[in-house]
């Protein structure tokens, strides 16, 4: 750190009191994109908490074969709802509504969103199709074991609280689809005078291109759990072949909205780590230009893959040799990205602090997720694996090790700007290597235990996988001990850390130009953007 | 920004809805008879221009400039894509 930067005062300043107003209320109703911000991040967060907790719990079940802690029907809904809590509350709302409603705005040279009430309403369905699908868990038939994907038959025939939770989660779908139009608006209509198309930062360019899947695929979705509660309510029959319905019409509906879900997840991590990587290696990023255009070129070309869930469902050929081919073309634009990031990383002066660390870890773990995906994607390979824990090895290397790690290092790099606080440096590495560790035994183990035959979702298993499955749940321990330390580190320090000057780390972009913590309106005057988001020279490298 | 706002008088509106009305008929009337190949290309014909009349004029789009007019052809393209790529299921199982 700068040593002037210390001599500021500490403390909470900006929006945190310069508009008078304190307590609950000036938070649940603020339509300052920096609060809204906070309550998504709050929001998302605890879920991510309750997630963890319900990830852990499944493990502890799978350490030994047979009964160890729960019965199969609670570990039905235990995977279920872990599935639901961590793509429907945590990781698709996760970064729009926090970081980038954090961090977008300021970016752009702007005071707010284009529309801070919807912003706001926003963040209320969000909170309200949470409580439907948290009611659904201790009303009616209890909660749903269906898994995350609501699969019919099954989801139609079960006695669970199905009907409410995929209500729920149409409210939550609603949220997400006015976060999409708001972000597309704003981004077009107000940047600042000069920050064009060609200099807007690299995170933006990730929000923009999820935020068109997250309104173009977002009301399949909506369709789709419309159509689940139709088909247990009035008996419809869209998906009971006996009734001239077709059940794999449903897969393409879910899989049309979830498979793009997928980028809304992944999308703004890769600007996340974007942002930090030239940061923290001094240099400017290498193919601005490529990276932009890899951010829309996978939101277009991953929003065209979704058949590649249904290899083995009984799909045509035709489909199966169209759908892989399409998986294959998604890569091109994921390795442009991970290629530009290395070439910013050659020959920079690399200082390995904590969001560093997680945005390198970000491109080895995505990358090996992103591999296991290509096994996936070719039908060959992916009838072997279908179904297995190799899969739910995969998923987790892209979307915690990738969403996930990202999101850990956009909370060390952002959050002390808008605490005005850091954490410490020693702990937060400490923390990291646990996780790190941690989850390479957790996830790399589960892809050996599918390759050896283990399927996915079953409550016992074989006494072959026993010794796996036993190191698995070790390294869910030890990544549950480095997060842990990680968490404390990280919020003793916003809350009595060591004051952080406006721009710690030596950004370039607009939200290190102003005060820390941000003022309501941001900028004191409308700033005029005469240079790029990566053009370092002047930029008080510390 | 943009303000005007443009505004439709009742007969084109009601001539609409009208036109919504007997096409909701006609999606009825080949529902119940077999047209072969022809049954869900005509469904989702009619679908298509029942979707065109409420864009155009119930929602302004006919009015717009010609940024929201691109944004619309992105989205028109991309359900194109989605119902497209289902039929490669669907015609080939």
């Amino acid at each position: 750190m700068n040593p002037a930067e210390n001599m500021l005062p500490a403390g909470k300043g900006g929006f945190w009191i310069d508009t008078g107003k304190t307590g609950i209320a000036s938070w649940i109703f603020s339509t300052d994109h920096k609060r809204i911000g906070l309550l998504y991040f709050w929001s998302v967060f605890g879920f991510f908490l309750v997630g963890v907790l319900l990830g852990l719990l499944i493990r502890i079940e799978l350490m030994a074969p047979g009964r160890t802690i729960m019965g199969p029907q609670t570990y039905n809904a235990l995977f279920t709802v872990h599935g639901v809590v961590m793509v429907f509350l945590f990781i698709i709302p996760g970064f729009q509504g926090s970081f980038g409603n954090l961090v977008m705005p300021i970016q752009i040279g702007s005071r707010d969103v284009a529309f801070p009430r919807l912003n706001l309403f926003s963040w209320w369905l969000y909170i309200a199709g949470a409580a439907i699908i948290l009611t659904s868990l201790f009303t009616g038939g209890g909660p749903p074991d269906t898994g995350w994907t609501f699969y019919l038959p099954f989801s139609e025939r079960t006695g669970t609280n199905v009907s409410l939770a995929v209500f729920g989660v149409f409210i939550v779908g609603f949220s997400s689809i006015l976060t999409g139009v708001n972000f597309v608006t704003t981004i077009h209509r107000l940047r600042a005078e000069g920050m064009t198309w060609g200099r807007l930062p690299l995170f933006v360019w990730s929000l923009y291109a999820t935020a068109w899947v997250q309104i173009l695929a977002t009301p399949i979705l909506g369709i789709t759990l419309v159509l689940i509660i139709a088909e247990r309510l009035l008996g419809t029959g869209l998906f009971d072949p006996a009734r001239g319905g077709d059940p794999l019409m449903y897969q393409h509906l879910f899989w049309i909205y979830s498979h793009p879900a997928v980028y809304i997840m992944i999308l703004p991590a890769m600007g996340v780590v974007t942002e930090i990587i030239p940061v923290f290696s001094r240099k400017p990023i290498f193919g601005y230009r490529m990276i932009a255009f890899s951010s829309l070129a996978i939101a277009a070309a991953g929003s065209l893959v979704w058949g590649h869930h249904m290899f083995t469902s009984g799909m045509s050929d035709t489909a199966i040799l169209v759908f892989s081919f399409l998986t294959f073309v998604v890569a091109i634009p994921s390795a442009i990205k991970v290629f530009n990031w290395v070439s910013t990383l050659y020959r920079g002066s690399i200082s390995l602090e904590a969001p560093m660390l997680f945005a390198l870890s970000f491109i080895l773990l995505f990358s090996i997720g992103g591999l296991t995906g290509l096994i996936l994607g070719a039908a060959a390979t992916d009838i072997h694996v279908h179904d297995t824990h190799f899969v739910v090895g995969h998923f987790h290397y892209v979307i915690f090790g990738g969403s996930g790690f990202a999101f850990f290092g956009a909370m060390h790099y952002w959050l002390p700007k808008f605490y005005g606080r850091r954490y410490a440096e020693k702990p937060a590495i400490l923390g990291w290597g646990l996780m790190f560790v941690g989850f390479n035994i957790l996830y790399f183990t589960m892809m050996v235990l599918g390759m050896e035959g283990m399927p996915r979702r079953y409550y016992d298993y074989l006494p072959e996988f026993a010794r796996l499955n036993f190191v698995s749940t070790m390294g869910s321990w030890i990544l549950a001990v480095g997060l842990a330390i990680l968490l404390v580190n990280l919020f003793r320090g916003l809350r009595s850390g060591e004051p952080v000057g406006n721009n710690p780390w030596g950004g370039a972009t607009l939200e290190w130009s102003i005060p820390t913590p941000p003022p309501t309106e941001n900028f004191a005057k409308e700033p005029v953007v005469t240079h790029g988001p990566y053009d370092f020279r002047g930029a008080g490298i510390p | 920004m943009n303000t005007t706002t443009h505004v439709i008088g009742y007969r084109t509106l009601t001539a609409v809805w009208l036109g919504l009305m007997a096409l909701t008929a006609l999606t009825v009337w080949v529902s119940r008879h077999s047209l072969g190949i022809g049954h869900v290309w005509g469904s989702l014909a009619i679908a298509a221009l029942k979707g065109g009349l409420v864009i155009a004029f119930f929602m302004h789009m006919r009015y717009e400039g010609r940024l929201l007019r691109g944004l619309l052809f992105v989205t028109l393209v991309t359900l194109a894509c989605f119902i497209g790529l289902t039929f490669f299921d669907v015609l080939y199982r």
